[in-house]
């Protein structure tokens, strides 16, 4: 069965205008607009029923009636794909695709896919959510963009699985699962050490877990000692024995906040206190003895001491194993308001 | 989440065994422990020996909180 697709330009690439028309607010049209042509004659065995068009500004400075009104136009639009753009290195337009492909994701449950040159701030804002195809800085490159983004959407139309290794999007921070066939070479074991022997011959070799390019962060001010309130957090999985938050032993997207007020140190499974749930180690020592993963015996001693200010009366805990990048940015900003709450001006992370 | 808390101005000590993976990530202030399931005390070792060593690495973290640093930093631990 043909499968139907829904194109998002902007004002520019749906032909109204340049930027004295970038105000231009959003319209749906039967059939196509604009790269949405050259696409339909890519696309196999799907075919581009509507093209919406929307102001670059309009976008920008009403984003959420222009959502809304473009989620009004679809409502009653069958369709299987969204395709965006490609937005080149255009900073509004490429927010816009974003924007567009999110809302159509969330709140329609469609997949969607669009192409962005990594210097528009569209990519950083969306890689994680959204199909972002890794585009050109210049719209001169439209016809090989264009070929990459419909290529990608060919892939999605027809179910098969996307690697952002080999289709050539924004890594998303997701892991997908392969299955290789089951042969002696395929074993990690073998894999690893053909890796390592290439490494030694100092021969070229592809790592299987690409490490994504570091993102810096300002190092932050030191915080004065008689000043210090400072807050544990950990990766290691500490909760109380009954784990009341239901954390997840690996890829948790859940997190648990425990109250330490009057404990001098964190008793443990046996005294019905606390355990590690995390799924990535022994729990024996750790449930033997809490502490040598959150360590409240020691700050408490410190505490004190007046070594520093105070000890913030609760812990943080999720567990850290298979948990994506994504999942653990989130929940840091979950926590951060009951630190902020406290008057914590320094943390302690410990991770297993 | 480091780097989140550390994004929103708190500092922050990574308190881990895998440096270069915190490194990596890109935590700033690292204190290392001595291993994944037991960071912070060897249980195969005598109580006391798990507390001093664990004093003793929480001690340098809390000073960690306190010292200026111009880059990412893994400060030096004697037990």
């Amino acid at each position: 069965m043909t499968k139907k697709v829904i194109y998002y330009v902007n004002q520019f690439f749906g032909g109204i205008g340049g930027e004295d028309t970038a105000d231009f607010e959003p319209e749906i049209r039967e059939g196509q607009v604009g790269p949405a042509t050259a696409a339909a004659s890519q696309l196999e065995d799907a075919e581009i029923t509507h093209t919406i068009i929307c102001g670059d500004n309009f976008m920008g400075s009403n984003t959420e009636e222009a959502l809304d009104r473009i989620a009004k136009m679809l409502e009653d639009k069958e369709f299987d794909l969204l395709i965006a753009g490609p937005a080149f290195q255009a900073g509004r337009y490429g927010v816009a695709c974003g924007n567009v492909c999110k809302m159509v994701q969330d709140r329609f449950g469609k997949p969607t896919v669009t192409s962005i040159n990594v210097e528009s701030p569209g990519v950083e804002m969306f890689k994680k959510d959204i199909i972002i195809v890794e585009g050109a800085n210049a719209a001169a490159k439209m016809r090989k963009d264009l070929k990459n983004l419909i290529k990608v959407a060919n892939k999605m139309l027809k179910g098969e699985q996307l690697q952002c290794a080999v289709d050539g999007y924004f890594p998303r921070g997701k892991r997908a699962e392969l299955w290789l066939e089951d042969t002696r070479e395929n074993t990690a074991a073998y894999r690893g050490v053909q890796m390592l022997i290439k490494k030694i011959k100092g021969e070229d070799y592809q790592t299987e877990l690409i490490i994504p390019k570091k993102d810096v962060v300002p190092i932050a001010d030191p915080v004065k000692l008689d000043e210090a309130v400072i807050a544990l957090v950990t990766t290691g999985g500490i909760v109380p024995v009954d784990n009341p938050d239901r954390i997840q032993s690996a890829s948790a997207t859940r997190w648990g906040r425990y109250d330490i007020s009057g404990v001098d140190s964190l008793p443990n499974r046996a005294a019905e206190g606390y355990k590690t749930i995390h799924a990535g180690f022994d729990p024996a020592a750790a449930d033997a003895d809490p502490n040598v993963i959150m360590p409240v015996d020691a700050m408490r001693a410190y505490e004190k001491e007046g070594k520093y200010a105070r000890l913030h009366n609760y812990f943080y805990s999720t567990v850290g194993t298979g948990t994506t990048e994504s999942e653990a940015a989130r929940m840091a900003s979950e926590i951060i308001p009951y630190l902020e709450e406290d008057g914590v001006n320094a943390i302690i992370l410990t991770s297993t | 989440m480091v780097k989140v808390f550390e994004r929103a101005g708190f500092p922050i000590v990574h308190v881990c065994n895998l440096i270069p993976v915190s490194t990596t990530v890109g935590a700033n202030r690292m204190v290392p422990t001595i291993s994944i399931p037991y960071p912070l005390g060897d249980p195969n070792t005598p109580k006391e020996e798990q507390w001093k060593l664990r004093y003793h690495r929480v001690g340098v973290a809390i000073d960690a909180l306190a010292t200026p640093v111009e880059e990412q930093t893994v400060f030096k631990v004697k037990i």
